[in-house]
């Protein structure tokens, strides 16, 4: 349109929301074409345009409301926009070109934008309408909130992202109680991996919140106010205030029932239009290519599009952006951006620097960043961001990259190079700050010539172990030829310690869960791989009974699913048969279910059981229930845990028999069973020295003489053939019942993952197991004890227990896709 | 909306595949293995090992790779292919997660 002096009368441009968007939608469109539009904002906040992301730090006391303004009323005036402040859109009117707020005004336009951000997401309990319930999303919340916090009492944030823990170290810094309910097993769990949410977690912790994890909010309990949260498990935390931090949703109602195109947020293309060609949309209330925005990186980008969009540059589009985050809390430092998810052992690199709590970890694909999480030491954030960004090849730095950018340039030393290099005070050992020059001393002056001697003299590696690698390249490095390597074997390819290393420092440091032992010992992968996730599970159940939760996924399939898989992928069912014995009910149940589930094959094994071949897997818990109603149980036969206890006759049928070896095998089996071990564990009885039940070829053997019982260990039958070796006489039943258990809790205890018992004692010494078991009763007795400790934590039978209904998914296919037959 | 594109089949919330785990899909033509990573990724593969035909939807899962639970083949999930010296590879199969929920491609699952 022109007007009569020539000049083009300005179009009218209305903006529905006056947050974040819309505030720098207005500064790139001002200084891109001044004048082209006539602007009217409506913002239903009753105030000027302010950085919402400095809430954190309002909350925390850290700024005031004035510092975080960004346009302040005479910004408005000077720039002949008017703002109406406290005023909510609450029709548009497509056909009309008009905006109507709730009091009535009706405001027309040639251009709309959208920009009405987005509402938190309350989660559905009762209670949750209750004064003290708050969310975190704008100053009248966080006012709320300090209102509460200057009358103190305790507040419980639901919600473990960054919103939330924003919230929780604002309150704390309060000085109220706080404590984190979490739903996932992890903080922050969109923006970080295990380790680093466990990093960050340990770090919330240390600030005096509470920190639960894993836990589902039930109801909020009160009867006219906040009361407390009670979680799905039954726990209850008392609160005077609720913080909701669960998450958000683009506010896109408005465009809704303006009829626009509506999925998730209002849907706009890479001009930023909406579905109406005079709409536009900015900001969190967008849906873009299926994407919706939390963070306000991704706004600017949008807005400067939108800036150029409706200064007529039609060519200007938005492909969508990659996401970085940083948590706003005062000391703890974390950054995460890109797609950070598991990759490929040669696609990411992996720093841990334990001692500094540091954690890094750069995911690849075709040697190009794709992500990156870093805790601890955030500086190269913005780097990665940036090479993430551009697509760089970074294969020419790839040794050095995860060292940052002050690394790049320099040319890689070989390991012995490098070691030789560094000047004697170098720190070695970050734990027990060694230096270089006084391991070399060590080693010139005091004559160390292996890592366990370097460790004695200086107590380099002796803490995290992370830095025993580096030990050993100096100590080559200092003796030349002279040094001979250890046959230390580390776990696996993701860590240099070994197995009992490893096992040492869960219990030393106290690590009780698997991010916490990858983390503390410096895994270099983020999950490791299938040879130690198994052999860490056990290691962390075997260290705290009935505290560690299993982790079924870390599990070889035949113990996630309680049944040996077979070469068709069907799987075989061995029901306990205590010490052999059966009964005509059992073997009744046996038989029928065999009949009604079409098992092709049953078999007498070589442990005196019966074994179930080729069943279903769908099969396995209706079978499980039809065998426990005969009061089978299962036989682990799957386990790396107590198999059998073969018996023979003995005295009550045998005329050479000179004990009650069967009961004997009966009461062994029952104390034994069930529990995990390092490797399968198989035991018999034999009533005399004639042997029938080959119990000099098991890992626990019991020989019955006329004067009591020869108890043997370490032998086995399989790849290796090997006599067991007597550990020691014993007069009663009772005493054999307590010796066995005492010897499998110390074989439980300190043997490396995988290895049968006789490989356990031929490494620490047939003399040393027969002193702690045999002559010192106190020691046997505590290791009875723990024995008895860590099988109530176990003994539950996990037939029954699927029988039941637990975990069934894991028995059926997720979805059936079957064509349906044309009628 | 794509994912009501007539190929795209919603075969269940993402939750119900454990992290690191994976669940199978069964159609007419084959057995699909839909794997879940440590960070939300999903895969499909087709529930066969190259080697000699072991459910892979029952291996562990660890970064991007499966353990086949017969002979420990590690079979990469993106590309199907058995990494190390072994050679072979899965069928890999379209999947994508929208709003929490699974999505798989069933043209092409159903093609021999
Ligand atoms: C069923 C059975 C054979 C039979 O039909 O008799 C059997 C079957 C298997 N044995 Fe065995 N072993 C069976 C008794 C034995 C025995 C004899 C015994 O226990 O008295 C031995 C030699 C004794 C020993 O262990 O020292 C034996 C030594 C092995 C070995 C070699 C172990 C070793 O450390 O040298 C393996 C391989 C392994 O465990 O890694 C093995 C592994 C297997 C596996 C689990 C192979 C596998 O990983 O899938 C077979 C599973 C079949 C299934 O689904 O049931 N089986 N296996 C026997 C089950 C006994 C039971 O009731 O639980
Ligand atoms: C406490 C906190 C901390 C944050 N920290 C970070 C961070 O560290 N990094 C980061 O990148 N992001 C952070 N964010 C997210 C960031 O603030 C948002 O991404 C950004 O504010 C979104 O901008 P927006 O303009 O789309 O929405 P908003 O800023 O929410 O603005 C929308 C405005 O529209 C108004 N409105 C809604 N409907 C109507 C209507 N019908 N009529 C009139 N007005 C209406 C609302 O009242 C609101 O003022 C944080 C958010 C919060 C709450
Ligand atoms: S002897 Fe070999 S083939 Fe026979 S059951 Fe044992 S492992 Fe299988
Ligand atoms: S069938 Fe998979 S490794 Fe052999």
């Amino acid at each position: 349109m022109t007007l009569p002096n020539g000049k083009r009368k300005p179009e009218k441009l209305v903006a529905v929301g006056n947050g974040m968007a819309a505030g720098r939608l207005l500064e790139e469109l001002l200084a891109r074409s001044p004048g082209r539009y006539e602007i009217a904002v409506f913002g239903a906040e009753p105030r000027v345009n302010y950085n919402r992301i400095m809430l954190s730090p309002v909350l925390a006391g850290e700024k005031a409301f004035a510092d975080i303004v960004i346009h302040d009323d005479a910004w408005y005036a000077n720039n002949g926009v008017t703002l109406h402040k406290g005023k909510t859109v609450v029709a548009i009117d497509r056909a009309a070109r008009t905006a109507t707020t709730a009091c009535g005004h009706v405001e027309t336009y040639d251009k709309l934008v959208i920009a009405t951000g987005s509402t938190p997401i309350a989660i559905p309990v009762h209670g949750v309408n209750l004064p003290g319930v708050v969310t975190f999303r704008d100053l009248d919340d966080v006012d709320a909130m300090l209102r509460q916090a200057r009358q103190g009492g305790h507040a419980a944030v639901i919600g473990g992202g960054l919103l939330g823990l924003e919230a929780a170290a604002g309150l704390k810094a309060n000085g109220m109680g706080v404590s984190v309910v979490h739903l996932m097993p992890t903080l922050m769990e969109r923006q970080l991996d295990a380790s680093a949410g466990y990093l960050l977690q340990k770090a919330i912790e240390r600030r005096g919140i509470d920190v639960f994890t894993g836990a589902n909010t039930q109801a909020i309990l009160g009867e006219s106010k906040v009361e407390g949260v009670k979680l799905d498990d039954g726990r209850t935390i008392d609160a005077d205030m609720v913080v909701m931090a669960v998450g958000i949703r683009p506010n896109a109602r408005l465009a809704k029932e303006a009829g626009l195109a509506v999925d998730r947020g209002v849907k706009v293309d890479d001009a930023m239009r909406t579905s109406d060609a005079n709409i536009y949309a900015v900001g969190e209330c967008v849906e873009h290519r299926g994407q919706c925005y939390g963070l306000v990186a991704p706004l600017f980008e949008m807005a400067k599009i939108l800036a150029a969009q409706l200064s007529g540059e039609d060519s200007a589009a938005y492909h969508g952006s990659v996401a970085s985050t940083k948590l706003k809390v005062t000391g703890i430092d974390l950054f995460s951006a890109g797609d950070f998810s598991e990759s490929d052992e040669n696609d990411e690199i992996v720093l841990r620097d334990p001692s500094r709590g540091v954690y890094k970890r750069i995911a690849l694909r075709d040697n190009r960043i794709v992500g990156a999480v870093l805790y601890g030491d955030t500086e190269d954030g913005p780097w990665f961001l940036d090479l993430l960004k551009k697509n760089a090849d970074i294969d020419a730095m790839r040794g050095t990259l995860i060292f940052g950018r002050a690394y790049q340039g320099g040319a890689p030393l070989d390991p012995m190079a490098a070691v030789a290099a560094l000047p004697d005070d170098a720190e070695i050992c970050g734990c027990n700050g060694v230096c270089k020059g006084t391991i070399v001393a060590a080693i010139t002056a005091k004559g160390a010539a292996s890592l366990e001697q370097v460790r004695a003299h200086t107590k380099a590696s002796a803490s995290c172990g992370q830095c025993a690698t580096k030990v050993e390249t100096l100590i080559a490095a200092t003796l030349g030829n002279g040094y001979r390597a250890s046959n230390r074997k580390p776990m696996c390819r993701c860590i240099d310690l070994t197995h009992e290393e490893v096992r040492g420092f869960i219990l030393s440091k106290s690590l009780d869960s698997m991010p916490a032992v990858m983390q503390e010992l410096g895994w270099k992968t983020s999950c490791g791989c299938p040879a130690c996730r198994p052999a860490l599970n056990y290691y962390l159940l075997c260290a705290w009974p009935g505290q560690y939760q299993d982790d079924a996924q870390s599990r070889f399939v035949n113990e996630r699913v309680h049944a040996n898989i077979q070469k068709d992928g069907t799987f075989s069912v061995v029901p306990r048969m205590w010490g052999g014995l059966t009964t005509p009910n059992e073997l009744r149940a046996i038989a029928d279910v065999a009949e009604r589930f079409d098992i092709p094959t049953v078999k007498v094994t070589g442990g005196q059981r019966i074994d179930l071949l080729g069943v279903k897997k769908e099969d396995l818990p209706a079978i499980w229930a039809d065998l426990g109603k005969a009061g089978l149980v299962s036989g682990h036969a799957y386990a790396k845990g107590v198999r059998t206890v073969k018996t023979c006759v003995g005295k009550e049928w045998c005329r050479f028999g000179t004990q009650n070896s069967t009961s004997l095998g009966v009461q062994l089996e029952r104390l034994l069973c069930g529990s995990w071990t390092p490797a399968k564990v198989k035991l018999a009885v034999s009533g005399c020295p004639r042997n029938c039940a080959e119990a000099t070829v098991k890992d626990i053997g019991v020989i019955c003489v006329d004067s009591g019982f020869d108890i043997h260990i370490a032998g086995a039958a399989g790849l290796r053939v090997r006599a067991t070796d007597l550990l020691g006489h014993v007069d009663t039943e009772r005493e054999t019942l307590e010796c066995v258990a005492a010897v499998l809790q110390l074989y439980r205890e300190e043997a490396a993952y995988l290895d049968r018992l006789y490989k356990w004692v031929e490494k620490t010494g047939l003399e040393r197991v027969r002193r702690i078991i045999m002559e010192d009763r106190a020691a046997r007795q505590a290791l009875y004890q723990r024995f008895l400790v860590s099988q109530r934590a176990v003994r539950k039978d996990p037939w029954a227990e699927r029988a039941a209904g637990f975990g069934l998914q894991e028995f059926s296919p997720l979805a059936i896709v079957m064509p349906i037959a044309a009628e | 909306m794509t994912c009501l594109s007539p190929n795209w089949f919603d075969i269940g919330p993402l939750y119900q595949i454990p992290r690191r785990g994976a669940r199978t899909v069964k159609t007419a033509r084959r057995d699909i293995a839909v794997f879940r990573t440590a960070s939300d990724e999903v895969f499909a593969l087709e529930n066969r090992c190259p080697h000699r035909g072991g459910p892979l939807s029952e291996g562990i899962v660890h970064g991007r790779k499966v353990a086949c639970p017969l002979h420990n083949w590690i079979i990469d999930l993106d590309s199907g292919l058995a990494t190390g010296a072994d050679e072979g590879c899965a069928r890999r199969f379209p999947v994508k997660i929208e709003q929490g929920r699974v999505y798989l491609e069933m043209g092409m699952a159903v093609t021999p």
